[in-house]
């Protein structure tokens, strides 16, 4: 055991690993301070994450749970002479909240294969899906490991239990309705692809990697300029999002916001192209007639730039994605961060990450890896030890009880407690919901499409919903499927925020009748606690003691990005924020160490580049990928 | 410190730089001078395709291997059989791919494809075409691309619909690109070509026996196609109307007439005894087979241009025999051949009359109209009511007022010209690098407008003064005018071209700026020229006066010329028949 321990001493402690705690872990790693990685959770990256779809059952089935009571350890053994100490939350049941789950399509197909042949592969699966899991996860202790391989094995059956029985739960319109859509398939388009069996979805659950958080790059913004500046980038690849949709009058509607869009826009006319291109030439340099209109609404701008309607949603929804109340200087803002980030890569000013955002958050772990950070999953940090004349936390306590000494501890929110918060304001939430749908809402020449669909508020007082429409390329759904993520501030819960919506654009037992839409075969619903109004410092804790927020409901990544770099400059503000990492072959390592991380961390290490072994060879297949640097 | 990464400093990674480097060019030399021994010597082997290959790979741009490895493959092509050299040839076709990734725009890499290509016993065009594709998409206005890519369309046979398509494909992505409009600007003529009718009626010159000749019509495309075309384009200027590509291929679209060749004048004067002929387009007289008739009798003559200076020229002259028309009671009939072109053209010239001629007028013809277009009018002036749409949106869109300027004029030059001089006035003021191309386009219509005007008033009187002209222009269509006002104007020389006008009498320029008088030269008629306020300075200057003939009233008044000393006798020397100067 003693072998097993961790080195008892770091430079910073890092607990959770969100997009913000592996950005400043990679950043502190990067500049030569020895840095500890834990997270207690058996996966990356927290509520960034991205999971298979078996992965999501499970995360599904722990969150109706609810957290597991903990038992309060007595530590004051290890509390030194002069020393306070402060135990951390070690329950999310926070963060995640009014999780539903809808599955639409049938539970089995039902001529393609036989019954037991399925069950065969489904628990084939589910099992290799726990051993990939828990081959991500570092723990020294292998017998913990077995247990918990037991464990999530146990968990994934009954996660199954679970999906079997919602349907039921919220009504009998699922089973009563399925019949119906079916034989008509059959009877009048027998050619018709038929449904994809929710079997068939699990079965095929590895190639689902479904984001909590639903974001994009903006192509300027800060996420991409820092993993091109670090070289973070080498470990990830990039898609274009290849159109910007919108809803209107109950139509999907393409947005043209580029030039050769405007070109080959279809429902407008030449007047109108040459009325937005000159409002998106003329509006990215500030002017009086602007300025005249700070302070008032955006709408009231675009109004009286006498663009008429359709050109005024496209600016307000689609490109500025504000309110009809924004004020004009905000507006403004916005549409230019929208069209300086246009052109970049491609068409629209996004990217989106082959294999889903839970990879960036890795892609900056590795790089903390690879300058000898250590990495530790289903491992916390339970208590902080505080030098009461300094108000500094010297040390912490991990979960198996091991006094860890650092200069610097930074942690996700989820782990502060209640009572040490200090929250200015009441927490907001977000509205999610994940679908996964057997066609395009804007079906076109390629079925490849990566899409932003902007949907203003339906009514007054319902928030407006981002929407991001997920291809198999993107290697985030299986192929023949779509994954479609919704979000939008809550109002109410989750499902009664979205789900009028997507009764609006789907076909779904509730909204039967959009025989053109695309039919939803499973659907999830949660909310997710926004706590980005949370500053890092000035929480009733020590002074070297950071606090990163969670996700935001912003579309991009600039809230994490600058909160981990403030955390940084803070602590060395001497040092360069992640400079760029040298090539491989430029690293030297020391002649009895080839690896190029520290003991403690080569078995993860090691882990890890069969992994990325794997990646590299399903992303080989991909089209279309972009990296980040060829522009430069 | 155990573990931690060590990075190389910079002057070891130079180092490391400058030895490799160093490392690479040994290599590079010693396979080089290996090359061309081994070429010297007539190997064509394995080996020197090796060490060609290796070279190439790092710089394709070296011709002369290129040619070696050509050599060595037509060699192996005679000892090889089929399926070999088919091998051989994919295998180079893989290695040229390489090398085009490394510098895509390769004169010596593209070329050697084409060789290639053409000699592969069973070539794989659609492979190529996608290369071509990849290509394009990585530099849509890669030319060497471009370029290969024809070959490949033409050998393989690419059906012109498809090709098409590849533009609107390659339009949609990027409209800024000349290339993919010029493409479809050779297509679509092939693909829709116009119905054989002629779009407008114009009248046919009753004599010659209409065979329709091909290069009227011949890039011309039917009118349902021309219409979504004008929207395609539309939508291109409409969304950045500073994009020129599009506005030239709207300019094309829009289409030009050519006019038909033939003789358009014949002008006959008793006095002089001579025939002036005026043709369609600048010809060479002396060798398009140009024969004379009088009165049923080929005539041996001696035809010359205007001008010393022109080999090519619309107005060609000649002296008729002395005594063949001198006698006024005498009625003569003249046919003038111009025989490669099967046409010829009449003239009588009746008892009693000094001079005759025949001619279409400009007003006829349409002259200045179908030069820009032959579109029917209801379609320009739809396209006239979009451009002025564009125009309200953009009213200091420099390629708008310039289009709309051309459409004015296709539809009804005199009508528009008030309009026409506005817009021009703008287009210098905010295009002011290219004022003096707008003031001579500007001058050109202006004298296409008084040429029509002194045509419908059926006059031999030209005047166009205080109009701002920079340049003089249709001096062709001058032959017969006899009295010509240019006073106050911009003009800084009378041109060469000048020379057509050979019926010319008087001639106002004052108030100009005129330098030179080349084109003041051998006209037989001319008897009074005002001069007064220009910039003649020398009496060199003036030489060309000196032939012609009947000068005799000459106004030099406000010229620097006056100032020089002994001007007078000068010019007396100079001018003899002149007998009424004023200085």
């Amino acid at each position: 055991m003693a072998a097993e321990d961790l080195p008892s001493e770091f430079d910073v402690v890092i607990l959770g690993t969100g997009l913000a705690e592996s950005v400043v872990a990679a950043a502190f790693s990067r500049v030569g301070q020895r840095v500890l990685h834990v997270d207690r959770r058996s996966y990356y990256a927290a509520n960034w994450a991205s999971f298979t779809f078996n992965g999501l059952l499970t995360w599904i089935q722990e969150n109706q749970e609810g957290s597991h009571p903990e038992e309060a350890q007595d530590w004051s053994s290890l509390v030194e002479e002069g020393e306070e100490l402060i135990r951390l939350s070690n329950s999310d049941s926070t963060s995640i909240s009014n999780v539903q789950v809808f599955t639409y399509t049938s539970e089995e197909d039902e001529e393609e294969e036989e019954a037991p042949n399925t069950t065969e592969e489904e628990t084939g699966g589910a099992e290799g899906d726990a051993v990939k899991e828990a081959s991500e996860t570092e723990s020294a202790d292998s017998k913990e490991e077995e247990t918990e391989e037991k464990q999530e094995e146990t968990a994934e059956g009954g996660g199954g239990g679970e999906e079997e029985q919602a349907p039921s739960t919220e009504g009998e319109e699922p089973e009563a309705d399925q019949p119906a859509p079916s034989a008509a398939q059959s009877q009048s388009e027998p050619a018709k692809k038929k449904k994809i069996s929710y079997t068939k979805l699990v079965k095929e659950g590895r190639r689902f990697n479904i984001d909590l958080v639903s974001k994009l790059m903006y192509s300027r913004g800060s996420l991409v300029d820092l993993l091109i500046k670090s070289n973070v980038s080498r470990y990830a690849e990039f898609k274009n999002v290849t159109r910007i949709l919108t809803y209107r009058n109950g139509q999907v509607e393409q947005v043209p916001c580029s030039r050769a869009d405007v070109f080959a826009s279809r429902q407008l006319s030449v007047v109108e192209k040459r009325k937005l291109m000159r409002f998106l030439t003329s509006c990215v340099e500030e002017t009086e007639e602007q300025r005249a209109y700070n302070g008032r609404p955006y709408l009231e701008f675009l109004r009286d730039q006498q663009l008429g309607d359709n050109l005024q949603h496209f600016l307000l929804h689609s490109i500025a994605m504000v309110t009809e109340d924004t004020p004009t200087e905000e507006g403004l803002a916005s549409t230019r961060n929208f069209l300086r980030c246009l052109g970049r890569y491609g068409n629209t000013p996004f990217l989106f990450p082959v294999y889903g955002l839970g990879e960036i958050p890795q892609c900056f772990c590795r790089m903390c890896a690879v300058f000898g950070g250590i990495y530790c999953l289903r491992h916390s940090v339970t208590c902080l030890l505080v030098d009461k004349e300094s108000n500094r936390c010297k040390a912490v306590i991990d979960s198996r009880g091991q006094r860890i000494t650092c200069s610097h501890f930074v942690m996700e929110d989820s782990y502060v407690g209640v009572d040490r918060k200090k929250v200015d304001t009441p927490t907001r939430f977000l509205s999610r919901a994940v679908l996964i749908t057997d066609s395009s809402v804007l079906p076109s020449d390629s079925d490849q499409q990566v899409s932003l669909v902007t949907v203003p508020p339906i009514a007054a007082g319902r928030p407006a919903v981002r929407m991001v429409e997920l291809c198999s390329s993107s290697m985030t759904c299986m192929p023949g499927t779509y994954l479609v993520h919704l979000t939008c501030q809550s109002v109410g819960s989750a499902h009664e925020d979205l789900s009028p919506v997507v009764n609006s654009m789907f076909r779904t037992p509730e909204s039967p009748d959009q025989e053109t839409r695309p039919s939803v075969l499973w659907c999830l619903y949660f909310n997710m606690a926004d706590s980005s109004g949370l500053e890092v410092q000035g929480h009733d804790l020590p002074s070297n003691v950071y606090v990163c927020s969670g996700p935001d409901a912003a579309l991009g990544h600039d809230h994490a990005v600058k909160q981990a770099e403030f955390i940084f400059q803070k602590i060395l503000p001497e040092e360069d924020f992640c400079p760029p990492a040298p090539n491989p072959e430029d690293i030297i390592y020391d002649g009895d160490n080839p690896s190029p991380t520290a003991t403690e961390g080569e078995a993860e290490e090691g882990e890890g580049e069969t992994k990325e072994e794997k990646e590299v060879q399903e992303q080989e297949e991909v089209q279309e990928e972009q990296s980040l640097h060829p522009e430069e | 410190m155990h573990g931690r990464v060590k990075i190389k400093s910079t002057a070891q990674q130079e180092e490391e730089k400058r030895k490799e480097r160093e490392k690479k060019l040994k290599i590079y030399v010693a396979a080089r001078d290996a090359c061309f021994s081994k070429r010297k010597e007539g190997i064509f082997d394995d080996e020197a395709l090796q060490l060609t290959q290796q070279l190439l790979s790092s710089n394709p741009d070296f011709a002369t291997l290129w040619n070696y490895r050509r050599e060595i493959l037509m060699h192996l092509e005679t000892v090889k059989d089929e399926d070999e050299v088919q091998k051989i040839y994919e295998a180079e076709l893989s290695f040229l791919e390489s090398c085009l990734k490394v510098n895509p725009k390769s004169y010596g890499s593209w070329h050697h494809r084409c060789w290639v290509s053409a000699r592969l016993p069973r070539p794989d065009w659609a492979r190529e075409l996608s290369l071509c594709d990849r290509c394009l998409s990585l530099d849509d206005r890669n030319f060497h691309c471009w370029d290969y890519r024809r070959m490949v369309v033409k050998v393989s046979g690419v059906p012109v619909d498809q090709e098409l398509s590849f533009t609107d494909r390659l339009i949609g992505s990027n409209f800024s690109n000349y290339s993919s409009w010029h493409y479809r600007s050779t297509l679509l003529p092939l693909l829709h070509p116009e119905s054989p009718e002629p779009p407008s009626p114009r009248r046919e010159p009753p004599q010659t026996s209409p065979p329709p000749s091909p290069q009227t019509h011949s890039h011309r495309v039917c009118e349902e196609q021309l219409l979504k075309e004008y929207e395609l384009v539309q939508n291109a200027f409409f969304t950045d109307p500073n994009d020129q590509s599009a506005w030239f291929y709207y300019r094309w679209l829009l289409g030009r007439a050519e006019r038909e060749e033939m003789i358009s004048c014949v002008y006959v004067s008793r006095d002089e005894e001579r025939v002036a002929v005026a043709f369609s387009r600048p010809v060479n007289a002396q060798s398009v087979g140009l024969l004379l008739v009088l009165d049923g009798q080929p005539q041996r003559v001696e035809w010359r241009s205007v001008h010393p200076r022109f080999k090519h020229s619309p107005v060609w002259i000649c002296d008729l025999p002395p005594g063949t028309i001198g006698d006024i009671t005498n009625e003569h009939n003249l046919t003038v051949h111009w025989t490669e072109k099967h046409t010829h053209r009449d003239c009588a010239l009746y008892t009693g009359r000094a001079e005759s001629w025949c001619r279409d007028s400009a007003t006829d013809q349409e002259l200045f109209r179908s030069e820009l277009s032959v579109e029917k009018t209801s379609v320009l002036q739809s396209e006239l009511q979009s451009c002025n749409q564009l125009l309200e949106l953009e009213p200091l869109n420099k390629w708008c007022l310039l289009t709309i300027i051309l459409l004015m004029r296709a539809l009804d030059p005199l009508g528009y010209e008030k309009e026409t001089l506005a817009h021009f006035q703008t287009l210098r003021e905010v295009d002011s690098m290219r004022s003096a191309y707008y003031s001579d386009l500007c001058s050109k219509f202006m004298i296409e407008n008084t040429i029509l005007k002194m045509e419908y008033a059926e006059v031999r009187v030209f005047s166009i003064s205080d109009k701002n002209l920079t340049t003089l222009c249709h001096l062709d269509q001058l032959l017969l005018v006899t009295h010509i006002n240019l006073s106050s104007n911009q003009l800084q020389r009378l041109p060469p071209q000048f020379a057509m006008l050979q019926c010319l009498e008087v001639l106002e320029a004052d108030d100009n700026i005129i330098e030179s008088l080349e084109g003041v030269y051998h006209l037989p008629k001319l008897e009074e020229l005002l001069l007064k306020n220009n910039k003649i300075s020398t009496v060199a200057d003036l030489q060309p006066l000196a032939s012609c003939p009947k000068l005799k009233h000459l106004d030099l008044r406000g010229n620097p010329v006056t100032q020089t000393p002994d001007v007078e006798s000068a010019l007396a020397e100079l001018l003899p028949s002149v007998t009424d100067l004023l200085l």
